[in-house]
């Protein structure tokens, strides 16, 4: 048992490392229009991860996340820009994380005691009144318009096309060198989250999700876990925020509106609830959706050019009904999400590998109720 | 004075339409713990066919076809995409996040035929306006009082003296003991989103009369006002969504009508007053106005 176990874990650590070292060598091959795809994809999965905390495991649904993202995004803008107080950018980077958390920390006395789905509209408050603040402060977000964000710099070297940087023959311009910073970023928000998850606050969540009362039985402090539930995953909305403001280069307020939570709300629920890899899928699904779309349009057939009006059906709406119908089917058929089907193929793949055709022992091993259904006469 | 009376007399017209659409809301949520993200477009499937059909069928027609048509839609929706697996009440997360999917669906289709152009909706009142002792108001106010008043009226009573009312609140309060009652849930669910779609149909056409240019693409946003609005009350409890609806399109015409003496909030606060006292309320009482504090056994 031990030895398959340790087979398995080997084959676990060469899939991973083989995937890094793809992920790694990727910005040698593709343009920056695939490049700009996974810079999103990343950005996305990071507050995915973040909010499938929140909402997957503790069980608070929140539709605020797009006001996070706006914190970390603008707070970065602000802190490391002028007008503002011009922070050096790592430094700003860092502050705006923190201040969306301060900020989740700042709703708790709502997040603490409200429940269900009258959490998941007060948060949704937060993303209308949060908008009318970005709209209205023009001092601090520029308005109607947004800001131009200043690129980061980390000891040095920056992640824009300022610089000449070419490796092995391939100019390294800023969507390149974000790719790494990306990569590395999701790869902190997918440790600290596994190892929250499968430690002892994770599960003093899924205990609190699962039936509060038992929880505060066995000593799980529900008022301090259900707002240290939000600061976290205002973290990493923040990070996010961060993120996408720099892909973006521009921070405008009408991107962090409501069809953003509800896209972060789709993804976690897409992918899974409850799992780290589930999310990531289902934030690179929705975000890489419509943009492949839009740029494959003209290939795909009943789609016209972009540009052609009279109600043919243009390549932004074919990816909305995409979209729309992506979300209807997949829900439809793995109500468990994308992690869940995975989880399923694989089963019975292991299941056929490990029972090959000899009906009369495989249906012994197996567990009783597959072995009732073999039992059962075919028409 | 007057300005004072006519700001209570659009908050009140306001207060009722919203609560067509929280009363929907929160009929769909009692019958099926989901949270109808597409009550927006259904609103405004309901007011597009109302103004595409009005030139053939006269209002009261297209009227009557839209509505019966809105709730043929919400009820096909329910019990063919959100109740396919059987009635699961553990799957109302997943169920809510299925409404994003068909809301996406229907918003892309009716932004697509209505593009940019104003739909007139035909309805008799036009821009005609009364006299109202001191204060000047739009027909079109009074009319949506006294018909969402009734309807409203209408729906209550259908709650406390019909057999279907009783098997929704007994489903709602709890859905084995009702289910071994013999109430057929999938059927009493379905009845539900369908009043619900109707109620958001009626709802549209008034949200597009007279002071409002007609209707466009957005106006299915409105519906999301009506959020704070059921919440307000609480959830599960109609009179709650009709006193929180009230509250909001009190809150939002006074807010409004005093622009100039509150422009320290900004231009336009007026859309965004109800989330703030929303979050007030909540911070006071966590299950809204009307909403009991659940009890938990162990």
């Amino acid at each position: 048992m031990s030895e398959r176990l340790s087979r398995a874990g080997a084959v676990r650590v060469g899939w991973t490392s083989a995937a890094v070292v793809v992920l790694l060598a990727l910005p040698f091959y593709l343009d920056a229009f695939w490049l700009r795809i996974g810079l999103f994809s990343m950005a996305a999965a990071i507050g995915a991860v973040g909010l499938g905390l929140l909402s997957g495991t503790a069980g608070q649904l929140s539709l605020g996340h797009a006001f996070f993202l706006a914190v970390g995004a603008y707070g970065y803008v602000w802190l490391a820009g002028e007008p503002g107080p011009g922070l050096p950018t790592a430094p700003a980077a860092v502050l705006a994380v923190l201040l969306a958390g301060a900020a989740g920390g700042l709703f708790s006395p709502v997040a603490g005691r409200v429940r269900g789905i009258y959490l998941g509209v007060a948060t949704l408050a937060l993303v209308f009144l949060g908008h009318h603040v970005l709209l209205t402060a023009d001092s601090v977000t520029g308005g109607f318009n947004g800001r131009s964000v200043p690129p980061l710099e980390l000891g040095g070297f920056s992640f824009s096309a300022d610089s000449e940087l070419t490796l092995l023959g391939v100019p390294f311009g800023a969507e390149e060198r974000l790719w790494y910073l990306g990569i590395a970023l999701f790869a902190v928000t997918w440790f600290t989250a596994r190892g929250l998850l499968r430690g002892r606050p994770g599960r003093a969540l899924v205990a609190l999700r699962d039936s509060e009362t038992a929880a505060a039985v066995m000593g799980v402090n529900v008022a301090r876990h259900r707002s240290a539930a939000f600061v976290v995953s205002s973290m990493y909305a923040g990070l996010a925020g961060v993120m996408l403001a720099l892909s973006f280069r521009r921070v405008v307020p009408d991107y962090f509106g409501l069809v953003l939570s509800v896209d972060y709300l789709a993804m976690i629920v897409i992918g899974g609830l409850g799992s780290v890899a589930g999310a990531t899928a289902g934030a690179v699904f929705v975000t890489a959706l419509p943009l492949l779309m839009t740029r494959y349009a003209d290939q795909l057939p009943l789609v016209a050019a972009p540009g052609t009006t009279d109600g043919t059906v243009g390549p932004t709406e074919a990816a909305r009904y995409l979209y729309g119908a992506a979300i209807v089917l997949i829900l439809l058929f793995a109500p468990d999400g994308l992690h869940g089907l995975v989880r399923r193929l694989r089963a019975r793949l292991r299941r056929r590998r490990a029972a090959p055709p000899p009906v009369g022992t495989a249906s012994a091993s197996l567990p009783p109720t597959s072995a009732a259904r073999t039992k059962e006469p075919t028409p | 004075m007057t300005t004072l009376l006519d700001t209570l007399f659009n908050g009140l017209a306001l207060g009722t339409v919203y609560a067509l659409v929280a009363l929907g809301f929160v009929i769909i949520f009692k019958a099926s713990g989901v949270m109808n993200f597409a009550h927006g477009s259904l609103l405004l499937l309901g007011g597009y066919l109302t103004a595409v059909l009005h030139d053939d069928l006269g209002f009261a027609g297209a009227l009557a076809v839209s509505v019966l048509a809105t709730a043929a839609v919400a009820g096909v929706m329910d019990r063919f995409l959100l109740q396919a697996g059987g009635p699961d009440p553990h799957g109302a997360h997943v169920q809510t996040i299925v409404t994003i999917g068909v809301d996406i669906l229907i918003l892309t289709d009716l932004s697509r035929r209505i593009g940019g152009d104003l739909l007139s909706l035909g309805d008799p009142w036009g821009d005609s306006v009364s006299g109202l002792g001191p204060v000047t108001v739009a027909d079109s106010r009074i009319a949506a009082i006294v018909v969402s008043g009734m309807v409203i009226a209408g729906v209550f009573a259908l709650f406390r003296y019909t057999s279907w009312g009783l098997s929704l609140r007994a489903a709602a309060e709890d859905v084995e003991a009702a289910s071994l009652m013999g109430v057929r849930l999938v059927r009493i669910r379905m009845l539900a989103w369908c009043l619900a779609g109707a109620l958001a149909a009626l709802a549209a056409v008034f949200l597009a009369a007279f002071p409002a240019p007609g209707l466009e693409r957005t106006t299915g946003q409105i519906a999301l006002k009506a959020f704070p609005a059921a919440i307000l009350g609480g959830m599960a409890s109609p009179p709650g969504a009709l006193a929180g609806s009230l509250l909001i399109g009190m809150t939002e015409a006074l807010v409004a009508g005093y622009q100039s003496d509150l422009h320290v909030l900004g231009e336009g606060f007026g859309d965004v007053a109800p989330y703030a006292v929303m979050v007030l309320v909540l911070l006071v009482r966590p299950t809204g106005l009307f909403g009991g504090k659940a009890a938990v056994r162990v």
